[in-house]
């Protein structure tokens, strides 16, 4: 079949999907005492995996909404399943952040993770090869088999390396995924059969389908992509799974895990279902600022660090599905790049909640106060962090935030205004959150605790950066996005073609 | 030399990546040498800005494009005119005087390289907040100030009411910047641009007719962004009802009440609505909010710092008060004279406050003025200074805050309309103003030391880094009036309004011509103000004990007063408690914790069997997991294989 040649030189996703797999299994052969070994190894794995990556940032071509760095193989002929994989303006920025963060991941956990290392990492690089399977499919049969394929090794990290509550917490996860992901089967046969037996996402984005089957294949895929997301109110999984899971897993579930309903919405449901989208934009807009609202006030009631901060993520990943749903170019630009910063700024966030709980063992947010007095580097480091996640200008979570709510309130005026007001929520319970953790005086149970480490600054360092680079500079990212997302636009909305300035003055003419 | 005026904002963030990077290993307490230098040569760099602007050479360009989605897009980008020139004035020159007090005033602080670092970084926020030629830009800027002056306020972070007071500036700031938001995305919605140039041509052709629908009105849209964006000004700038944070801010340490909630970023809303008015005038309903906020706000704050005896806290009250004015001249459309008042404002209130922390650094950080007394025999700069700046303040001719102040109310009393309410409230309250300005001059300087005499002993003039600049804002406090003379004064002496033709190009050319009006409001004004001060002289001076016999006399009056209102009581009461009741007991408690787990789905329950049967699978052994894994990676090897073969086929 066809093969579009790679401008790296060399086929690069194929390499980033297989390379940490195949490291995971060269793992498997090693004797589990050698913890060194397999640490080493996996850190090497990951830094491999993220430099073979970077091409795709490098040689990507931004003026189109192709796919690109196409591989495209006949695999299973009978059935007309294809190892068809690439990436577009969407996905591409989704593989580098989560190359990025499983070398994060490796490194958190160097010290933290002392019980079953092998099988620990193993999971991990499992993980990565999944997920950036799960980006790069555009088969619909490939992409169900990662997206399924990742649901195991993650179970098993926040079942066998969580915390006291990890059993419930994994099942609950599984079980939550898992029948989303069964009506998504269903929906994914529904189109096979009715496309003439093709899994080829590209071709049924393009065709055409009856209104009511449209409707009954959102729902479908919703059931799949709300739970992942999650959106109110099938979010309750999350807090438990993010407040038991490891470090590694809360990071990987909040950078990436969780952006692939977003994705998933962004991929299938607007493209194929196109005139449903755009009957249920208005649901879908309420659910978002449900979320953002009360995501935000539960969070103020939160005495669990983690969970605190998983709450908050319930509220901002309202903010991107309100962006995607506004169905305009800003709002939906602003809801991928927020989806990129929230995967930052909240996986940092559990880094540094990792740092601190790898010395005090406590999640309490009690157990915490005067944390800048002894930890002042750290406090330096969460600071900044807290006010990405607030949107403070400057930061990337500003530029996000701005354009869905830009995105949002032209689309709808009162989405748009009351969902402005998560920005006086959210500096609420973060800025407490601060103040209970790091001002007012010292906790006695802190005393003697040493400042972050090189190790733990390395792991920040390149989350800080991004917050920065995407604050200052975000059309080093958006400008992956627009042909993309017009392409998206055009589809959802062929006559207005999404320029929310024509729009809204179209209303007082 | 063209480009010399990105140095202005460039320097002080330089300073402080410096010290916030290396300040607390190897920097430590030579912070300063890093501060002071970048905001003295910024300050430099801004006067020969400010030099080439009166020579007629505006800056406005982009400097690089920050965000484009679709069709919006917005730059980076400076607009430095007459109004920003201004502002380049008072921020870079209190700023620096502010580096160099707190040299003398912070020594020995364990966080002295943080304070010099934020108080960089501070000015860096304020630079672009003024200087931006966008909406996002300001907001960004107006963020970022916010941002400082919540380190600042928390910078005594271990004290709890410290970090109290700075999470709460911050969070009722965002209140008013909700607004605000909501007003700069009606602005792009409405102009399809943010670019100040642009919008402002635009507007009366633009906006002129247009309505929206609001709740089943009809609003005109100018009405209606001008409210939004009022609404951010009224946060920034502590205006009724969000003025609560700004006396609590007075937690921060002295130097950021002066720089910070005095001079500067508490004018940035006064200088927004200036800046904004080819659309704010467009709207006589949201002109009249402004000035009614304002002249309000001047009134009530005033009555409140009549009875305190925080000096910290009667200077903020103070300064809520002087805003008031200023949003007063603004709601007439006297932004001019709004603007005069923000710059003179600047120089004695900056003073005050870096008065009252001259004094307090001898008192050993006491603030109670009940305990003071008597000090101008220990504290000859700081007792002259101080007098300077209570005299501007109350608006006693030939003082700076004489000049602004008189031309505030008289444009408002020659306004008419609601006008003569206006200039009504804003008499009644320099009446106020005097009095309460020199019972606090009064209590702490004259009569006996009240503060015990283990204190009386440590009682000394504070040293020479402290008191020049005190010295130099007392010249601003006597001088810097004189740019703006009224009519019936010019005329006399052959000179016209410099400060006012300077800003005609902004706020368009408002002909001036001596009415024989002005003269007899100009006789009102200094009457009250010297009536203020003869009440306060009685009762602090010459009769002692007439203020207790008052408070007895008037009991409720006083205890309303002394409680501010009980505004703070209310926002608890109505905000804050019910938002944590709603978290902890609705939303928490039964409806995440109950309602949704248990109706929407019966998937907890499912949980609950399946895991017990799980849990026999679950027995830790690693056996288990590794068969789970292996099931993984066999699907892997299982794809791979099949791939190979198809490839090869």
């Amino acid at each position: 079949m066809v093969n579009l040649g790679y401008a790296a030189g060399y086929p690069v996703l194929s390499t980033i999907i297989f390379l940490p797999v195949i490291a995971a299994l060269a793992i498997g052969l090693i004797k589990k005492e050698k913890t060194g070994l397999i640490k080493v190894l996996s850190l090497i794995t990951s830094l491999l995996v993220f430099a073979a990556s970077v091409p795709l940032f490098i040689f990507f071509d931004k003026t189109t909404a192709n796919m690109q760095f196409v591989e495209w193989y006949s695999w299973i002929p009978p059935f007309n399943i294809d190892y068809h994989v690439g990436v577009d303006g969407i996905s591409v920025l989704f593989v580098l952040l989560s190359t990025l963060v499983i070398i994060l991941c490796v490194l958190i956990s160097w010290n933290s993770v002392k019980d079953k290392v092998k099988e620990f990492y193993m999971a991990l690089l499992l993980i990565e090869g999944a997920m950036i399977g799960v980006f790069c499919s555009v088969d619909f049969f490939l992409f169900y088999v990662f997206w399924e394929a990742m649901l195991i090794p993650m179970y098993l990290i926040i079942g066998v390396w969580g915390g006291p509550n990890r059993l419930y917490a994994a099942i609950k996860f599984f079980l939550y995924t898992l029948v989303g992901s069964v009506l998504m089967l269903v929906g994914i046969i529904a189109l096979y059969l009715h496309a003439g037996r093709d899994f080829d996402i590209q071709h049924l984005a393009n065709m055409k389908y009856p209104l009511s089957m449209q409707m009954w294949l959102f729902w479908a895929f919703f059931a799949a992509f709300a739970v992942k997301v999650p959106m109110f109110p099938v979010h309750t999984w999350l807090p438990d799974a993010h407040t038991e899971a490891p470090t590694a897993g809360s990071v990987i579930l909040a950078a990436v895990l969780i952006k692939m309903g977003a994705y998933g919405f962004l991929r299938f449901s607007l493209p194929m279902f196109p005139d449903a989208s755009r009957a249920m934009a208005m649901p879908m807009m309420v659910l978002s600022v449900i979320a953002i609202i009360y995501g935000g006030i539960v969070c103020l009631a939160q005495t669990d660090l983690k969970r605190l901060i998983a709450y908050s993520s319930v509220s901002h990943m309202g903010f991107v599905t309100l962006g995607i749903f506004a169905l305009n170019v800003q709002g939906m630009e602003g809801g991928i790049l927020q989806m990129l910063n929230h995967g930052i700024v909240t996986g940092a966030l559990f880094l540094c909640v990792g740092i601190i709980y790898d010395r005090t063992h406590s999640r309490q947010i009690s157990d915490y106060g005067g944390a800048a007095t002894v930890l002042p580097v750290y406090a330096g480091l969460f600071m900044l962090f807290t006010l990405a996640a607030i949107g403070l200008p400057g930061t990337n979570g500003f530029v996000g935030e701005f354009l869905i709510l830009l995105g949002g309130f032209t689309a709808n005026k009162a989405a748009g205004a009351i969902a402005a007001t998560g920005i006086i929520i959210g500096a609420g319970y973060m800025l407490w959150l601060y103040q209970r953790m790091f001002f007012q005086s010292v906790n006695p149970k802190l005393e003697g605790f040493s400042d972050i480490s090189a190790r733990e600054f390395i792991t920040l360092a390149p989350m800080a950066a991004l917050v920065f680079w995407i604050g200052f500079y975000p059309d080093a990212f958006l400008s992956f996005l627009h042909p993309s997302v017009q392409a998206i636009i055009n589809r959802v909305q062929p006559a207005a073609g999404g320029n929310a300035v024509a729009d809204f003055l179209r209303l007082f003419a | 030399m063209d480009h010399l005026y990105l140095l202005i904002p460039a320097l002080p963030l330089l300073g402080f990546i410096i010290n916030i990077t290396l300040g607390r290993g190897l920097i430590k307490d030579k912070a300063h040498l890093v501060a002071i230098p970048a905001v003295f040569l910024s300050w430099a760099a801004a006067m020969y800005t400010v030099a080439q602007v009166a020579g007629g050479t505006i800056v406005s360009r982009d400097f690089y494009t920050w965000i484009v989605s679709g069709g919006f897009s917005v730059s980076a980008g400076f607009l430095i005119d007459q109004l920003t020139a201004v502002m380049l004035v008072v921020v870079t020159t209190v700023s620096l005087l502010v580096h160099i007090y707190s040299t003398g005033y912070m020594r020995g602080d364990k966080g002295f390289y943080r304070f010099f670092a934020y108080l960089n970084l501070f000015t860096f926020s304020m630079l672009m907040l003024i200087m931006s030629n966008n909406f996002l830009q300001l907001y960004f800027g107006w963020e970022a100030v916010g941002l400082c002056s919540y380190f600042l306020i928390g910078f005594w972070y271990e004290k709890k009411s410290a970090a109290d007071a700075g999470k709460k500036a911050f969070i009722v700031n965002r209140f008013g910047d909700f607004g605000f938001g909501l007003g700069v995305f009606m602005i792009f919605l409405t102009f399809g641009t943010l670019h100040y140039g642009p919008v402002f041509q635009s507007a009366p052709g633009v906006l002129a007719g247009k309505t929206v629908m609001l709740f089943g009105q009809s609003v005109p849209l100018a009405t209606l962004i001008s409210l939004l964006l009022f609404c951010g000004a009224v946060g920034k700038s502590a205006q009724l009802p969000l003025h609560v944070w700004l006396p609590d801010a007075m937690e921060g340490p002295t130097p950021v009440s002066a720089l910070i909630h005095a001079a500067t970023m508490v004018t940035a809303g006064v200088f927004m609505v200036a800046r904004c008015n080819p659309i704010f005038s467009l709207s006589p309903l949201a002109m009249a909010v402004v000035g009614l906020t304002g002249a309000v706000t001047a009134l009530f704050a005033a009555t409140i710092a009549l009875v305190q005896n925080d000096i910290k806290r009667i200077i903020a009250y103070s300064t809520i008060s002087q805003l008031g004015y200023m949003f007063l001249a603004c709601g007439v459309g006297a932004y001019g004279a709004g603007i005069f008042h923000l710059y003179t404002h600047a120089f004695f209130k900056a003073l005050l406050f870096l008065g009252a922390g001259s004094v307090m650094h001898s008192m050993q950080g006491e603030l109670d003025v009940q305990k003071m007394g008597g000090l101008k025999k220990y504290m000859p700069v700081t007792y002259w200074t101080f007098l300077a700046a209570s005299l501007s303040i109350s608006g006693i001719p030939g003082f700076a805050g004489f000049f602004s102040k008189d031309e505030i109310l008289w444009k408002a009393y020659s306004a008419g309309g609601i006008g003569t309410l206006l200039w009504v409230l804003g008499t009644l309250a320099a009446l106020l103003t005097a009095f309460y300005s020199f019972r606090l001059f009064f209590l702490a300087f004259h009569g006996k030391f009240r503060g015990g005499h283990e204190l009386e002993h440590h009682l000394h003039e504070s040293p020479k880094s402290m008191t020049m600049p005190l010295t130099i804002l007392g010249m601003g406090a006597v001088a810097a009036g004189w740019v703006g003379l009224p009519p019936f004064i010019g005329n006399a002496l052959g000179v016209s309004n410099t400060f006012g033709a300077f800003l005609a190009p902004v706020f368009g050319n408002i002909t001036e011509s001596a009415a024989s009006g002005e003269i007899m409001i100009t006789g009102i004004s200094v009457a009250v103000a010297l009536l203020g001060i003869l009440i306060a002289a009685y009762m602090y001076v010459w009769k002692p004990g007439a203020a207790t016999a008052l408070k007895e006399k008037l009991p409720a009056v006083h205890k309303v007063l002394w409680n501010k209102y009980y505004v703070d009581e209310l926002y608890n009461f109505i905000i804050v408690k019910p938002a944590f009741w709603t978290a902890r007991n609705f939303i928490a408690g039964t409806s995440d914790g109950k309602v949704i787990e248990g109706v929407v789905n019966g998937v907890p329950r499912a949980i609950d069997s399946f895991g017990r049967k799980l849990r026999k699978l679950q027995t830790g052994m690693l056996q288990d997991y590794a068969a789970i894994m292996a099931f993984c990676i066999f699907a892997f090897i299982a794809a791979a294989l099949v791939f190979w073969k198809t490839m090869g086929g």
